[in-house]
């Protein structure tokens, strides 16, 4: 075992630990990141105040600060959430986690970091090379495109005017896309390569499997996902993320109330679509070692690892937006719908990355609760129960429009009462109706009927 | 055309026609779909430089998303060796040619003799909206569109059926 590593048994602290363990150093170092930022910040808005508020006046430097931000956020909020899912996971097997590196375990995601840089990378003598080392990159890369079109926290107007005297108003959103909602899907389309080129370049049949697995598995759940999308842009009539979270904010209504049965079908699409349990065939350790990624080490490896979770923090952060209200405070009146002060937009940003938080909690809490599915139960359950759904669902939308059943942002959550009655109604009899057929047919085990009995 | 937007157009032009070249002379088929994805991704690229989001999606959906997968998908799942390479017989490089050669022609003496919208880089804002192009495709152009989805309903149902399992 090399020195660096821990041993069982050698209690003997190794490099790292000396460098982590230095509480001294870490604590400093915190410190500095933490509160530097905030006196240069004001040392520069005091030295140049006309500077700043022509840079913040203009889009494109608040685009490329939010880009920033939130890139900043997502790659450090992978680390965490790979701390916590380890943490959670403990927790549910009754067993402690990592506790020994810093506070409590708290900087381990420092040292899974550095043991990723310092392991060997290994490439199969067979594999496809450039292949075998573009795959984990368009991974990683692509999971991150997403984060374009999110309205983190609507717009900012400034407390200051332009040369002619009119309010300056920005959105915090990277790009403000009129096709918002496709983009999701076409991010979504291409994130099957990453999985698909691996399992093939490594040359080895279990990733092989693995990544045809992950393609099948995402070519058919991308169906109930445009499914379930289509139902929230069919009853808010845009396409546009910022809209959708500005139509739930002034009307009150969350789209998670609203069409409960969407957002569940969006939500197991959404589980399917990051590959994580119970949808996790492509790395099925029981069948497939470790599926796709069997060839993969060091940070190669990482960069898959690092992909899901951010795959996971985008995922949550588009279920979010077009369910759980965006920003909005909480359903009913929202008192900073109409808010655009730059303190308003900080209180909306961290209430989305709330909202993002608890989905994620909610995501690992499914992943260590729910077993994995077999390869025909997932095909069966997108084709035969999500899809079927989905179109019901649609179908009941298109009815809702006609009949002018829909949000009106102009008034508040006591003029949308009858849009949101009829749809949770609707919903509530799809629910039941569903339920009901279900109830009718012999449970679903997926055995095939024209295998012999087991003999006991 | 501001400068920073012609330096984006010259990367993906150039994006667009290197991996073309690698298209055509890849002899690894998985390669060379990959190199076809770099050439629709920098197609969809150059859309959206137009103002064009809604063509650039469609292409990342339905170019890369979906027939490039079904490419991939397929080879992958019929390939007897791992890396399958293709070897191009001299009378395929001929008919290649002669195809593509006519194929050239035909888009040279279109593209000459189109007029062409002046000043050619502007781009309405309008003219390329999403709620534009549906309402266009389900009032002007309804009949194609109907006609498209029959076509796919029926590649659909036939599909189906070939992939049901026959009945002992």
């Amino acid at each position: 075992m090399p020195s660096f590593l821990h041993s069982p048994t050698d209690k003997t602290p190794t490099p790292i630990d000396r460098i982590i363990r230095h509480r001294g150093i870490v604590l400093n170092g915190f410190i500095l990141l933490l509160l530097v930022p905030i006196p240069l910040a004001f040392a520069v808005w005091k030295l140049a105040p006309a500077t700043v508020q022509a840079v913040l006046s203009s889009q494109w430097a608040v685009s490329l600060i939010m880009l920033a931000v939130s890139l900043l956020i997502i790659v450090h909020m992978c680390a965490v959430c790979i701390l916590a899912e380890r943490k959670l996971s403990a927790y549910i097997q009754d067993r402690l986690g990592p506790n020994r590196v810093g506070w409590g375990g708290m900087l381990q995601p420092i040292a899974d970091g550095i043991k990723f840089v310092l392991k060997e990378e290994v490439i199969p003598a067979r594999a496809e090379k450039a292949i075998f080392v573009v795959a984990p990159c368009l991974a990683f890369a692509v999971s991150l495109l997403g984060f374009a079109i999110i309205p983190w926290a609507g717009e900012i107007t400034w407390p200051w005017t332009d040369a002619s005297g009119n309010p300056v108003t920005v959105t915090t959103q990277v790009a403000s896309l009129d096709i918002g909602l496709l983009y999701m899907l076409a991010i979504g389309s291409i994130s099957v390569y990453g999985v698909v080129l691996a399992g093939w370049a490594s040359n080895n049949k279990y990733a092989h499997f693995g990544g045809m697995r992950a393609t099948a598995q995402m070519l058919s759940y991308e169906v109930p996902l445009g499914l379930g999308l289509l139902v929230i842009i069919l009853s808010s009539g845009t396409l546009r993320l910022e809209e959708i979270v500005n139509q739930q904010a002034t009307t009150g209504v969350w789209n998670i109330m609203a069409h409960p049965v969407a957002a569940c079908l969006v939500l197991v699409a959404a589980f399917a679509e990051t590959n994580r349990s119970p949808f996790d065939l492509a790395e099925c350790e029981q069948e497939l070692i470790a599926g796709f990624h069997t060839e993969y080490s060091a940070m190669k490896f990482a960069l898959f690892f690092l992909g899901e979770y951010a795959h996971m923090v985008t995922a949550s952060a588009f279920l979010t937006a077009i369910f759980l209200g965006g920003w909005s405070l909480w359903p009913g009146y929202d008192p900073l719908a109409e808010v655009h002060t730059w303190w308003a937009a900080l209180i909306k940003f961290n209430v989305f990355w709330g909202k993002v938080l608890a989905v994620i909690a909610f995501y690992m809490l499914v992943r260590w609760t729910l077993p994995r599915f077999r390869f025909d139960q997932l095909m069966s359950m997108a084709w035969k129960g999500l899809v079927p759904i989905g179109m019901v669902m649609v179908i009941i939308a298109l009815a809702m429009n006609t009949v002018g059943l829909r949000p009106d942002p102009a008034k508040g959550f006591a003029g949308n009462f009858a849009y949101f009655g009829a749809s949770l109604a609707m919903n509530v009899v799809v629910i039941v109706v569903t339920m009901a057929i279900g109830a009718r047919r012999p449970p679903v085990t997926g055995r095939q009927p024209n295998l012999p009995p087991v003999q006991a | 055309m501001s400068v920073i937007e012609a330096i984006v157009f010259y990367i993906f032009a150039g994006l667009l026609v290197f991996s073309s070249v690698f298209i055509l002379f890849g002899r690894n088929i998985i390669r060379s779909a990959m190199w076809l994805m770099a050439a629709l991704g920098a197609v969809a690229a150059l859309l959206l430089l137009l103002g064009a989001n809604y063509l650039a999606a469609v292409q990342l959906v339905l170019y890369i998303g979906g027939v490039l997968v079904l490419i991939v998908f397929g080879v992958m799942l019929t390939a007897k060796s791992p890396y399958i390479r293709y070897d191009v017989k001299l009378h395929e490089q001929i008919a290649g040619f002669v195809v593509g050669g006519l194929l050239l022609a035909g888009l040279l003496v279109a593209l000459l003799n189109s007029p062409w919208p002046k000043p050619p880089g502007v781009v309405s804002d309008q003219a390329a909206s999403v709620r534009d192009f549906g309402e266009r495709l389900l009032t002007s152009y309804w009949l194609p569109f109907e006609l498209v989805s029959l076509l796919l309903l029926a590649v659909m149902v036939g599909a189906a059926v070939l992939a049901r399992p026959e009945k002992r």
